[in-house]
């Protein structure tokens, strides 16, 4: 429907009152600081540079939208999709080329000439997040389970190794199943009193567990060390091998064995490669998993809870197994971390990450892998990108969402993909 | 004669101060159809709650004549468990897992099999080859259900996208993927036309005769019950008013004057009573 010029001219005198309305403190004024202190200093020109920007901002906008509808009017309404049965396996196919594409990428990612430090590092990041997200993806995507306070689970896998190597004086390699272990234990455990929960109910209760585990890290003192954390956590080593430029007593170090010059980003690379082959490790497993009954009984469970009993399926069995897998991915991207940083503290554990992990499942689309990975990418790469944008990154960053659950209500990538299919034969 | 498959006897049902069912007992057996019939609001979808383990019947014994495992006391079971004892349900309104496959639909309902074959997942994480074949084993049962269900065209599509009567055909086969000795149905007839309706009638002798498995039915198309049922129960209000075979149930005063109110209003054939029942719905469902 095309307004009369009125109402436009109408709609963009509002907007640019309200652009000045906005403008005039954050941009009109600024403060600069002299000799005597805070000065502040008006901008008058940039208002009026602000305001005339909104006004006809807002009138090409108009305009737009009714070109827009005019365009929409005259194409034929398009037909809905008849269902076909071949259709989900271009998208399948289309999948599976992405994946093999991505982890060719990945794997060749540290040893190109442009990655530096700062890249690797970054790679490693993302990576770090797409294992967290693999496994709330299994309570959440495939389970149907609201976990807001899955950071718990990485929580208590990086505290695992931390206190483990600190009162133990046990590695990495060994730490690790470790952590998953620990950490898929608390999953089982913490999921028995949330068992008869669901809708906001649930997601109350989850958002306490993540809560709670954080607190009673900070103030367990004596174990955990509260605020100061635990610090000269080991580095992973490969085969025994240390990646420092003097290895501890005992070990041989990389650089000596191997002959190569000594590089700190050798031990960059390393980490990222670990995460790597965590993140595919986790990939494959949770495709297996979903072929299997366990699997099958996530999604059903997600499906309808009640034609699962009626099946003869536990839903209770259902929902421990998933919060422990889920725990469990938890727990190994935890251990890692704490290799990486060879610190851990309370605060890399805020509620702020859970709603980071969560973001990236709703995102990426529930239950679909590859739209973890995507929408990993897009979380974490998104602020770094920014960092011109400084103060103003988060601004975009939370249009960028906004804009893909608009674009995209279900996420990415929301079509599901079968986990076996029926061929025609006999029938 | 031996004990039937299933006997139930006095099973009393209890909300608060409302008692939906009340001392009622009935008896399926095997290589049989038995149908619950009852105006709306009168309790059938409460005995087969009851009997399906989804509610915890107030008093009253609910025995299987387990082939194996010798007598079960249904009531004393968790609710899964009922179906692993071979009582399997369908639902009044459909309960498929709308975003999954027909064919995963199928095998989901050999979960306990299968998760035994997997030797919880692990054999199956490995590929080992004794999870190799059960799955296989799994998936051709479940081809057989599709194609005796003449739902191979749509095997790979989500459930959720199928029409009203293949859902409800979906939900039997699954039903049947769980190797049932007693198949419960509640209104299969439901939202379908008098083409399915009929077919739906043959599918449910068939599976009898070609399986030997009881088959307990809750319907209100009278055309159905009548032409299929072995033996007919009536409720109302939550009391068995009376059982027997399709004939004497058609002549039974009491069953006349529940159906159609007091006999002095003009005569409705029962057909058209069930649709009126059919078209008012009912309260009572999962």
């Amino acid at each position: 429907m095309a307004t009369p010029i009125e109402t436009k001219l109408k709609d963009s005198v509002a907007a640019a009152g309200l652009a000045l309305v906005l403008s005039i403190p954050f941009i009109g004024l600024h403060t600069i600081s002299t000799d005597q202190g805070l000065v502040v200093e008006s901008r008058w020109s940039w208002v009026a540079w602000a305001v005339g920007l909104v006004f006809i901002g807002r009138l090409l906008l108009g305009f737009a939208r009714d070109a827009l509808a005019a365009r929409a009017a005259s194409r034929p309404k398009k037909q809905a999709k008849p269902v076909v049965a071949g259709a989900p396996t271009l998208a399948a196919r289309l999948t599976r080329a992405f994946m093999v594409a991505a982890l060719l990428f990945a794997v060749t990612l540290p040893f190109m000439p442009y990655s530096d430090r700062y890249i690797i590092d970054l790679g490693t990041t993302v990576l770090i997040y797409i294992l967290l997200a693999l496994g709330l993806n299994v309570t959440v995507g495939l389970a149907g389970l609201l976990d807001l306070g899955f950071v718990a689970f990485y929580a208590i896998g990086a505290y695992s190794f931390a206190l483990l190597s600190k009162f133990f004086g046990l590695d990495f390699w060994v730490c690790l199943p470790l952590s998953g272990l620990i950490a898929a234990l608390f999953g089982a455990v913490l999921s028995l009193p949330i068992l008869r929960l669901r809708g906001d109910y649930l997601a109350i209760v989850t958002l306490g567990f993540g809560e709670i585990t954080r607190i009673v890290i900070l103030n367990w003192q004596g174990l955990t060390g509260g605020p100061n954390g635990v610090s000269g956590i080991p580095r992973p080593g490969l085969f025994g091998l240390s990646f420092d430029r003097r290895p501890p007593e005992g070990m041989g170090s990389f650089h000596e064995v191997t002959g190569i010059s000594f590089s700190g980003e050798h031990r960059l690379m390393f980490l990222y490669l670990i995460v790597l082959a965590l993140v595919c490790l986790a990939v494959w497993v949770i495709n297996r998993l979903r072929a299997l009954p366990v699997g099958r009984a996530w999604e059903a469970l997600r499906e309808d809870e009640i034609a699962c009993r009626s099946l003869g399926i536990n839903p209770t069995a259902s929902k421990v197994s998933a919060y422990a897998i889920g725990g469990m991915m938890g727990g190994f991207a935890g251990c890692f971390f704490a290799a990486r940083q060879g610190f851990v503290s309370p605060e890399s554990f805020g509620f702020i990450e859970s709603a980071l992990i969560l973001a990236i499942v709703v995102l990426g689309g529930m239950g679909s892998q590859v739209g973890v990975v995507i929408a990993a990418l897009f979380i974490v790469m998104l602020p770094e990108l920014g960092r011109e944008f400084a103060d103003y990154r988060m601004i975009v960053f939370g249009l960028a969402m906004i804009t893909i659950m608009v674009w995209r209500p279900g996420g990415l990538l929301s079509t599901r993909v079968p986990t076996v299919k029926l061929d025609q034969k006999g029938a | 004669m031996s004990e039937p498959l299933l006997n139930v006897t006095g099973l009393t049902m209890r909300f608060g101060g409302l008692v939906a069912v009340d001392g009622v007992n009935l008896s399926a057996d095997t290589g049989r159809i038995t149908a619950l019939i009852g105006p709306n609001g009168a309790g059938k979808t409460t005995i087969f709650n009851c009997l399906t383990g989804f509610y915890k019947p107030t008093s009253g014994e609910l025995s299987l004549a387990h082939p194996t495992r010798g007598k079960v006391s249904l009531q004393t079971l968790p609710g899964y468990q009922v179906a692993r004892h071979g009582v399997v349900r369908t639902f009044q309104n459909i309960r498929l897992f709308p975003r999954m496959t027909v064919l995963e639909n199928l095998l989901v309902a050999q979960h306990v099999g299968l998760m035994q074959k997997s030797v919880l997942g692990i054999a199956g994480l490995l590929g080992l080859k004794g999870w190799r074949t059960a799955q296989k084993e799994a998936i051709e049962r479940a081809r057989f259900w599709i194609n005796r269900l003449d739902l191979a065209a749509v095997a790979n599509e989500e459930a959720g996208n199928l029409s009203y009567g293949m859902q409800r055909r979906v939900e039997i086969a699954r039903a049947m993927n769980t190797d049932p000795l007693l198949l419960c149905l509640d209104e299969p007839a439901a939202g379908l036309n008098p083409r399915e309706t009929a077919a739906l009638g043959e599918l449910l002798q068939g599976i009898r005769a070609e399986f030997g498995i009881g088959i307990l039915l809750i319907e209100h198309d009278m055309t159905l019950v009548m032409g299929i049922s072995d033996h007919i129960h009536v409720v109302e209000y939550g009391r068995k008013i009376a059982e027997g075979t399709p004939a004497q149930i058609r002549t039974d005063e009491r069953v006349i004057k529940a159906y159609l109110g007091e006999p002095d209003e003009e005569e409705l054939p029962p057909v058209v009573a069930a649709d009126i029942a059919d078209v008012a719905g009912e309260g009572d469902r999962v």
